[in-house]
């Protein structure tokens, strides 16, 4: 395996943007990330982005994002309709292959243009489920009950997860929904998707990101404490909800094990929960202790930028690992319905 | 800067998008008709509904006929759920408040996700016992089932209406998914100002912070360096066609023109990239790369496309093939 760094993240954040279309969001954030890492855009060795072309409602509306990066001259380029934690993990392969030394990876999406949650409904099985029409709230409240009575825990836990990723996000510039709350300020509000309430259910937030990574001395010689990937894996469970257990993550279990997560310890854990409950069983399924401190970013329930959201993760642990702040991380994006699929990334400075 | 220009869109295959089922959940969706919940025993004993062609765990092929084809249901118990207080019209299957909830019918070992008309939240929960409420009408779909309803102890499900098939009927072989999702787009600040520009008579372009190169109409970057484009140059209305088609099939956009008629792409005086139009004023035959146009605007202008209608022949002499050979 080649050593593999993240050299440079920025991300872009708002509850809703009105003026700008997503390329117009996106260049900013790309040209930050690509000065940040010192590498110039003619020697980074390929591009991979993650977007999702129904959030804009029209086909190949990834293409255009190729024009915030500028593609000429004719460059080696990669696109996944998924998380960008997912263009992260191909630049990676890419990289491991020796083909290249360094890639860009970027994620962009604007999901107050639509309605985000019923958008979602669209993959689901298209014969059983999808012509119900039940939203992405709807399947993960589901989900939340299911939980809680295979678990034994309360509405209450859910609470307290709810209200410290709102206090963790007064410290983070791109949280949408942050302030000084606790759980009984969430008990307080109405229930809105049994078992859930809104403090519960991640925001409607357009934003971006951009990750430069780079290998070996390349890393070494552009930043000063590089995040090492010593980990990354990702794995997939079965489509239909009602074939799944729902109380349990074991896909995520399972990429934590092969990622080696258990190999020592976790200062910082940076969780894609778009759900207060999909915390508490990412927590479990990767095997987190309450020495970890988890989403010290207020995470997905701050700030929620759908298709950048999973490669946020892994930025917020490698800058505080470039900071000092932490030693060794573990970041998880997931994908699809009810945390069908899970990726998870341990990031660790140099000995 | 123009004002920030946000845009109802509709995103709707008319009709709907016809989907081929294929012959396992063709002939689930047949039992559906029939008033019935057909489900397949897999390799390892486990009794799967609704089926799929593969086993969820081994990924084995299932087959669409033979022994392990059983009946479930159709009482069945409610593995979670969640209430929907505000049900949303031509979507959900129900007008009034409902439960979503996963189901497994008795009889079965995996759940399916369905609708449950209780009443209120607190008449259901998990564990609680159902049954469906069929349609009399079925066609071989998901909503055949209206809902599920509670089941009391004791009390007997509601038999589905008997099915009288058509004389030619046919199993399912597909259905019809409708799609309708609507958003409002943004256009973004440079789009917005060009729209605004055409309402004013004038192509609006933009320069590349870093060449001298104009793109009209600018989408905000330079496509070749990827920076934001934030200087405005007016482009002329001329230009000269790069390149173009005949097109001989009607009916392609209401806008479209008679057939035969000219699509070109035409390179701006002022702009370094190709723009698309219409080539009207003359006979087709008689287009020609290299041929001078200028656009025909519209009486009534407007930030859209209509305030150009076609560009047409200005007399003045053709181009030389080196003016517009890049931009091929």
């Amino acid at each position: 395996m080649r050593d593999v760094a993240v050299i440079s993240f920025v991300q872009s954040a708002v509850a809703r943007d009105a003026v700008h279309n997503e390329v117009e969001m996106l260049v900013p954030t790309l040209h930050a990330a690509m000065a940040e890492s010192g590498i110039p855009k003619n020697e980074i060795g390929f591009v991979c982005s993650g977007s999702l072309d129904y959030l804009q409602g029209g086909p190949f509306a990834f293409v255009s994002g190729l024009d915030a990066v500028g593609a000429w001259p004719p460059m080696r380029e990669s696109h996944v309709e998924m998380d960008a934690a997912w263009a992260l993990y191909e630049a990676w392969v890419a990289i491991q292959t020796g083909e290249v030394d360094s890639a860009l990876v970027y994620g962009f999406g604007k999901s107050s243009t639509g309605d985000l949650h019923e958008i979602m409904t669209l993959q689901y099985d298209p014969y059983y489920v999808a012509p119900l029409w039940p939203s992405m709230v709807d399947v993960s409240a589901m989900q939340a009950r299911a939980y809680l009575d295979a678990s034994g825990r309360h509405e209450d836990e859910l609470a307290e997860v709810a209200a410290r990723a709102q206090r963790n996000g007064r410290s983070n510039p791109y949280a949408v929904r942050a302030g000084d709350v606790n759980a009984n300020d969430v008990l307080a509000q109405p229930v809105t998707h049994d078992p859930l309430r809104d403090a519960d259910i991640a925001p409607i937030t357009d934003g971006t990101a951009a990750v430069v990574l780079a290998a070996g001395e390349l890393a070494r010689s552009r930043c000063e404490r590089p995040a090492w990937i010593r980990g990354l894996d990702h794995r997939i469970e079965a489509h239909s909800l009602g074939v799944r257990d729902l109380t349990t993550s074991e896909s995520t279990r399972a990429a934590a094990a092969a990622a080696g997560v258990a190999a020592g310890e976790i200062d910082i854990a940076e969780l894609h929960a778009q759900f207060s409950h999909e915390e508490l069983m990412l927590a479990e399924a990767i095997g987190l202790t309450a020495n970890t401190v988890i989403n010290p970013s207020g995470g997905p329930l701050a700030s929620n930028p759908v298709m950048s959201a999973g490669l946020i993760r892994i930025g917020e642990v490698a800058r505080r690992i470039w900071s000092g702040e932490a030693g060794r991380g573990v970041a998880h994006a997931t994908s699809g319905p009810c945390l069908q699929q899970n990726l998870v990334c341990v990031l660790e400075s140099d000995h | 800067m123009a004002e920030p220009l946000v845009e109802p869109h509709v995103l709707e295959y008319p009709g709907g998008y016809t989907r081929s089922v294929g012959p396992v959940i063709g002939r689930f969706l047949t039992g559906l008709r029939d008033g019935r919940i057909e489900a397949v025993r897999l390799a390892d004993g486990r009794v799967l509904v609704p089926p799929t062609e593969y086993d969820p765990s081994t990924s084995a092929p299932v087959d669409a006929d033979g022994p392990q084809w059983i009946d479930v249901g159709p009482r069945g118990t409610v593995q979670t759920f969640t209430w929907v207080a505000t049900p949303r019209p031509g979507k959900h299957p129900l007008t009034k408040p409902f439960a979503f909830a996963l189901i497994r019918p008795d009889g079965a070992d995996t759940a399916l996700l369905h609708v449950v008309d209780c009443g209120g939240p607190d008449a259901i929960r998990i564990g609680s016992r159902v049954a469906p409420r069929w349609r009399a009408e079925r066609t071989g779909h998901m909503t055949d089932i209206e809902a599920w309803v509670p089941l009391g102890d004791g009390e007997e499900p509601e038999p589905a209406a008997l099915h009288v098939p058509a004389e030619d009927e046919q199993p399912v072989t597909g259905i019809t998914s409708t799609t309708r999702l609507e958003y409002n787009l943004t256009a973004g600040a440079a789009t917005a100002r060009y729209l605004e520009g055409l309402g004013e008579g004038k192509i609006i372009g933009a320069r590349a912070p870093s060449s001298s190169d104009v793109y009209a109409a600018s989408r905000g970057t330079d496509p070749i360096t990827g920076e934001a484009t934030s200087i405005e140059v007016e482009v002329k209305a001329s230009g000269v066609i790069t390149t173009y088609c005949v097109v001989n099939i009607p009916g392609l956009s209401e806008l479209a023109p008679e057939i035969p008629y000219v699509s070109a792409q035409i390179l701006l005086d002022g702009a370094n990239n190709t723009f698309f139009g219409l080539i009207r004023g003359l006979d087709v035959d008689d287009v020609h790369m290299g041929m001078r146009v200028k656009a025909k605007w519209a009486d009534e202008l407007k930030p859209d496309h209509t305030s150009i209608l076609w560009w047409e022949p200005t007399g003045e002499p053709d181009e030389a093939y080196d003016r517009y050979k890049d931009y091929l």
